[in-house]
């Protein structure tokens, strides 16, 4: 019965079952993995205060796990198994790192206590203690339960003057640096062509003189900022037991995880997305948000379309409707198609020899003289990481657009032109609005690409911390030139780089959560497009 | 296309019309032509980038003068740009001139006791033996100013040793011969006199802490007495061991130490008589000269004695032949493992010795050379000839380094103990010798897709079998987009996950994944055994791949839960302790075997979207025909539709090879990125595209790294693309075929 079962080959066609249930476990687990990572992040866990042989312990669990007693140092092997707890206890500048391991069976109470107030500060990480007190200058204004309500009040007031200090020193004093720079490459620039003269030397001076009295105004304004915001602070009791005192100018967030209704918990975590996709980056990149990395993501993916979409199509229309079928044809089609497969690395090494020193290196020396020897744009920033990945998702829109152009029935074609219109009025009224669609799919396609590519950009510009977004209020407004960041090079360079990668990790699982939704998004879109346009073409034939 | 009619061609509405078509027509062409080849730049620019590596070096002549000043020539030498050289006389006479055209610009009468017999030099310092047994140290500077933008050096001379003269042979014979090396802590001076000893005195150097003044004090002199007479001789930098080359065809290895020459030395003998030996820069390379124009390179390689102990052994590497005259002077690069030599014909050659590279020859045409002297930028050569005439060379020979050997070749680096391929492209000291093997790199790029390869061809070409011809459409539906969809994944969280997910588990779980690979097939046998007793299943037919998720999930949980007791049982606890205890296996914790599932997983979408696509546009008529015959469903998928849709698959795989060689995310985060060549699934690797990703942004532009990492680049570009176009072309003719059926 076994061999007979076995002859007939139902065993094998099981087997090739098995293969496409392990694909498909791999593709959902690994999804599900980064969303419930990333997601979860947010969520404002639980904080334990642990009595363990070795103290107290104020920790958020992260993880437990089960090991085998001989890898952990100091425990026998006969204990066979032990379990353990990865416990995040912040407070890196007091104790040293953010994370540690206990032992299950050290720990002999564990409670949850109602007024355990976590702080997300500017540095050091997450700080984990009792508030006890908070002060006002050297005076204390309020301790024990009115601490909490008090201290929430204040913290607001900082805020509101931690943004006005934001907003001055990046517009403003920002916009000042901008124009003083701009002024000092004029004169420069003068000075090369030899057209320097006393009036405008004169003008210069006055110019700058203004520049440096609204410097020097909006320097004291901000001094005045500092000085309010550095006016209260709290001190909390942490888990040995003494007291720390925090200016309160360190605080970004606080809240008391165990004190939280589940609506409290839901606010919050929405919160906390939106502080993620809006907040710049801080310590290196491993806290805060990722807003910077988003906009260069989208600024760079636009420009790259507003590029490729032009050239892709005329190619397409050219190897379809224009160029004569033939051998060449065939082997230019077969080329273009198989450039898709060439490794993106490539991509880069070219852009970088090519746009970044040879392009970029010409433009420099012809154009911005004055900047040398600072280079404008013979150094890696956001046009050529454009520019790159158009020719690295050029053949995607091209074949993408030349089956559109395919599909489209012959008859059509044809009775516009027996009505009388030329080829170009053809193209331009009849062929091109019906492969709009395929168009639009190729595009989306080739922007999914791009928005998933790092390798490329790594050569070309992007950087792990730009001082400034690529557009802003100083004129040009868009500064191709500068560098940006990108949420892909951002999960490489807090994953892999960063000083802190336990307490990024949270982070990195999140953004890559970001970049996977909208990646499968732009795909599924593309996808639900050309089935779309096929539908159309076969209701057409018909 | 409408054909324009008489009446139509006049009307200027008509003609407007026509204009624009043609407009269209042209601007179409134009761009389209010209996008088509901006992309075809790519390749042509990555060889224009590479190209010049593999050019032979240019080198002209300058001008040629009688080198200013009086008496015999010694010594010449010439500064970093090579805009002023100089010369010494045998009557000590130290002469700066212009290099272009020999103007006078200083001159420097030495007080010496006695004649200048030889002189020797290490780059810019300089060392004079006299006839008096006596010697002196020089060093040359050259302070620039800068007046109207315009450059000019003034030329000085120091004395690194001091102005008092050193005894080198306390017999007061002439210093015949002479070599030395100065260091930061001692000196060295080694010398041949005119009676056929051989003299070794060394020197201790202290800083004085405040006025940061050197002294020199004498530490050790020591004289051996040639049983054969001695031609020339070398000091290495370390002040290890002396080379000297005797009138029979023989070469002497002393050794040295801090107290002097040290036991006898160790002799060996050449085929042909030596006439000149020198030192590449660092000193590990011995040049030696032989009168019938050959050059051979002599390495001290690590050895064992008689008694089984290290030691280290003078070992030919390499030869260079392009002269066939008397070699008589040999002047090594200041920077770069370079050197040119002069014959006795007048011929200069330039060799580069890692290379193994002849790059450019010249005749003085002026009977035999005398003396070199490179500029220390390697783009001035100066030679001498016989008559006191100076020859000034340009030399254009910016990538010595690269040859097809030294890329693809096994090359004997200096301090290896025998040739190897080795990827290292830079590190920190002066004297480094660039080791620019691609073959660790492709290596590891085929290695790293191999094991992605063995992860991702079964489960891509099983499930697209299953879902091509076994699956129910509704389920296919879903299935196939999701699988698709990974290909648009980025690399980057693939390597992420690879590296700071996967590689811990699977160093935690070692036993389990290995367990798990085991079980899961017969996991699936089983499962399909007690199928058949469910009633109803037919139901189900076609949905079996749905089935078995919940048994892939029960046996990943099984494989996990076991692996510490497998672990505990069978190897003591701890697999990577057991495995490199008991079996020699070590163990990274970023290997092969992580960037094989992860890789692995990235390539299955495009293997099994072509492979799916083949098999499911197998015409339904020959299945239908074959079942209809009495075939099973598997006997009909192994007799017709796998061979039919054949050549489909074998383009899925090789599309998915090329992907695989190409990806540069998941090996740079998932791997160590050390170019070691080792098949072990327990070891990492470097890969082109990662070694691209990390060297490029630090290579200096247009350097010999930077074309060779373009180089790297343009191998990767080439192995897609033909890769690519022949799974393409496969494609092309299946579709055909399908269409003839």
């Amino acid at each position: 019965m076994m061999r007979s079962w076995f002859k007939s080959g139902d065993p094998w066609v099981w087997l090739n079952a098995g293969a496409i249930s392990i694909a498909l476990v791999a593709v959902f687990g690994l999804l599900g993995l980064i969303m419930v990572r990333g997601m979860s992040h947010f969520w404002p866990a639980e904080v334990y205060q642990f009595a363990t042989s070795n103290g107290t312990l104020i920790a958020e669990m992260v993880e437990t796990e089960t090991v085998a007693a001989g890898s952990v140092p100091g425990i026998d092997i006969s204990a066979g198994e032990i379990e353990r707890h990865l416990v995040k206890t912040g407070n890196r500048d007091l104790l040293g790192s953010d994370f540690r391991w206990i032992l299950e069976k050290d720990i002999t109470r564990r409670e949850q206590p109602q007024n355990l107030a976590v702080l997300e500060r500017v540095e050091w990480g997450n700080f984990y203690g009792y508030l006890t007190a908070v002060y006002q200058g050297d005076e204390k204004v309020a301790e024990g339960d009115a601490a909490w309500p008090g201290f929430l009040q204040r913290l607001d007031r900082v805020q509101e003057i931690r943004a006005q200090i934001n907003s001055l020193e990046r517009d403003d004093i920002g916009a000042v640096n901008y124009k003083i720079e701009r002024l000092r490459l004029h004169q420069r620039s003068l000075e090369l062509k030899g057209k320097t003269s006393p009036e405008t030397a004169a003008e210069a001076e006055a110019e700058r003189a203004e520049l440096d009295r609204e410097y020097k105004d909006l320097q004291t304004k901000l001094k005045g900022l500092y000085a309010e915001i550095n006016r209260d602070a709290i001190t909390a009791r942490v888990m040995d037991g003494s007291e720390v005192k925090i200016p309160m100018q360190k605080i970004v967030r606080a809240w008391q995880p165990n004190n939280m209704s589940l609506l409290d918990k839901v606010g919050f975590y929405f919160q906390s997305l939106w502080n993620f996709v809006s907040e710049d980056p801080r310590e290196a990149n491993t806290e805060g948000g990722v807003f910077p990395a988003i906009f260069g993501t989208v600024m760079m993916v636009l420009l790259m379309s507003v590029i490729v979409t032009p050239f892709g199509v005329i190619a397409a229309v050219y190897l379809r409707e224009y160029a004569r079928q033939g051998l060449v044809i065939r082997i230019i089609r077969i080329a273009v198609n198989n450039l898709a497969g060439v490794p993106s690395i490539v991509y880069g090494v070219f852009g970088l020899g090519f746009f970044v020193y040879f392009l970029g290196g010409n433009i420099d020396s012809l154009f911005f003289p004055e900047a040398a020897p600072a280079p404008v744009f013979g150094t890696p920033g956001l046009l050529w990481s454009s520019l790159t990945l158009a020719i690295l998702t050029l053949p995607v829109v091209i074949v993408a657009t030349e089956e559109g152009l395919a599909r489209i029935p012959r008859s059509l074609r044809e009775g516009s032109l027996a009505l009388g219109a030329t080829r170009a009025e053809t193209l331009w009224r009849v062929v091109l609005p019906m492969s709009s669609p395929a168009i639009m799919t190729g595009l989306i396609l080739a922007v999914a690409r791009a928005a998933g590519e790092v390798a490329p950009l790594m050569l070309v510009g992007v950087v792990k911390l730009a001082p400034s977004l690529p557009l802003d209020g100083n004129f040009p407004y868009l500064h191709l030139d500068r560098k940006f960041m990108h949420l892909g090079f951002h999960i490489y360079d807090v994953g892999f780089q960063s000083p802190n990668v336990e307490a990024a990790r949270p982070l990195v699982y999140a953004t890559a959560f970001l970049l996977v939704v909208v990646i499968i998004a732009l795909n599924l879109s593309a996808i639900g497009l050309r089935n779309r346009l096929r539908e159309k073409y076969r209701a057409l034939d018909n | 296309m409408p054909q324009p009619t008489l009446q139509t061609r006049h009307n200027p509405r008509y003609r407007r019309r026509a204009f624009k078509d043609q407009l269209a027509r042209y601007f179409v062409g134009v761009g389209g032509i010209s996008v088509i080849a901006a992309i075809l730049l790519i390749f042509f620019y990555l060889l224009y980038v590479v190209i010049p590596m593999f050019e032979s070096a240019q080198i002209h002549q300058v001008s040629e003068y009688t080198v200013p000043g009086s008496g015999k020539t010694l010594y010449i030498g010439v500064e970093e740009l090579g805009e002023v050289a100089l010369r010494i006389s045998d009557q000590g006479e130290v002469v700066f001139f212009k290099s272009a055209d020999g103007t006078v610009m200083k001159r420097v009468q030495l007080k010496l006791p006695a004649r200048v017999t030889s002189i020797a030099d290490n780059f810019d310092n300089v060392m004079l033996g006299l006839e008096n047994g006596e010697a002196i140290a020089l060093k040359y500077v050259f302070t620039a100013s800068y007046h109207n933008d315009v450059r000019e050096l003034t030329p000085g001379i120091e004395y690194p040793l001091g102005e008092k003269l050193l005894v080198i042979d306390q017999a007061g014979e002439p210093l015949r011969r002479i070599s030395f090396h100065i260091n930061d802590d001692s000196a060295g001076v080694a010398a041949l006199t005119n009676d056929n000893r051989m003299r070794y005195v060394r020197y201790a150097r202290t800083q004085d802490f405040l006025t940061q003044s050197m002294t020199t004090e004498l530490e050790s002199n020591s004289e051996y007495v040639m049983k054969k007479p001695a031609r020339d001789l070398v000091l290495t930098p370390n002040l290890q061991y002396i080379y000297t080359a005797t009138e029979t065809a023989g070469l002497l290895q002393f050794t040295l130490t801090d107290e002097g020459l040290d036991e006898a030395p160790v002799s060996q003998a050449f085929k042909q008589n030596i006439s000149s030996v020198g030192l590449l820069l660092g000193g590990a390379s011995l040049m030696v000269g032989l009168e019938n124009g050959e050059i051979q390179q002599w390495m001290q390689v690590r050895d064992k004695n008689a008694a089984g102990e290290d030691t280290r052994k003078l070992t030919f590497i390499r030869k260079f032949n392009s002269n066939t005259h008397t070699i008589q002077t040999i002047a090594a690069e200041h920077r770069r493992k370079g050197f040119a030599v002069g014959d006795s014909s007048g011929e200069i050659t330039v060799y580069y010795a890692t290379s193994n590279r002849t790059l450019a020859t010249i005749n003085t045409g002026a009977g035999s050379v005398k003396e070199l002297a490179w500029s220390a930028r390697g783009e001035h050569l100066l030679a001498l000839d016989d008559n006191e005439h100076m020859h000034v060379y340009d030399v254009h020979n910016e990538y010595p380094e690269v040859s097809w050997d030294v890329l693809w070749g096994k090359v004997w680096y200096e301090g290896y103990d025998q040739p190897d391929y080795i990827w290292q492209s830079s590190a920190s000291t002066n004297d480094f010798e660039p080791k620019l093997s691609l073959v660790p790199l492709s290596f590891g790029t085929i290695k790293a897709a191999i094991y992605a390869m063995l992860f991702a061809v079964p489960i891509a070409i099983l499930g697209a079998i299953f879902t091509a011809q076994f699956m129910a459409p509704r389920m296919r539906q879903t299935v196939k987009p999701a699988i698709e969809i990974m290909e648009a994944l980025p690399t980057v969280i693939l390597g992420f996950l690879a590296g700071l997910w996967l590689a811990p588990l699977v160093e935690a779980q070692l036993a389990g994944i290995f367990a798990l690979l085991i079980i899961l097939p017969p996991g699936f046998l089983l499962f399909a055994w007690l199928w058949r007793y469910v009633p109803g299943r037919s139901v189900f037919d076609g949905w079996e791949a749905a089935l078995l998720i919940p048994v892939v999930l029960l046996l990943i949980w099984f494989a996990m839960a076991i692996s510490h007791p497998i672990e505990n049982v069978f190897f003591d606890g701890n697999l990577r302790l057991y495995m490199s205890q008991h079996w020699g296996i070590g163990f990274d914790q970023r290997n092969s075997l992580v960037v094989g599932l992860i890789m692995g997983f990235a390539v299955i979408p495009t293997i099994f979207s072509i492979a799916e696509d083949a098999l499911f546009s197998v015409p339904q008529h020959l299945i239908r025909g074959s079942l209809a015959l009495g075939a099973t469903r598997w006997q009909t998928l192994m007799r017709v539709v796998l061979p039919a849709a054949s050549p489909g698959i074998f383009s899925g795989l090789m599309m998915g090879f090329g992907r695989a060689v190409g990806e540069t995310m998941i090996v740079l985060m998932a791997t160590g990125n050390t170019p070691v060549m080792d098949m072990s699934i327990f070891e990492g690797m470097r890969t082109l595209s990662a070694n691209i990703a990390v060297e490029v942004p630090e290579a200096e532009v247009a350097s010999t790294h930077y074309r060779v990492l373009f180089l790297a680049a343009l191998v990767l570009f080439l192995f897609t693309f033909i890769f690519n176009t022949a799974a393409e072309i496969i494609r092309q003719r299946l579709r055909k075929r399908y269409s003839a059926l």
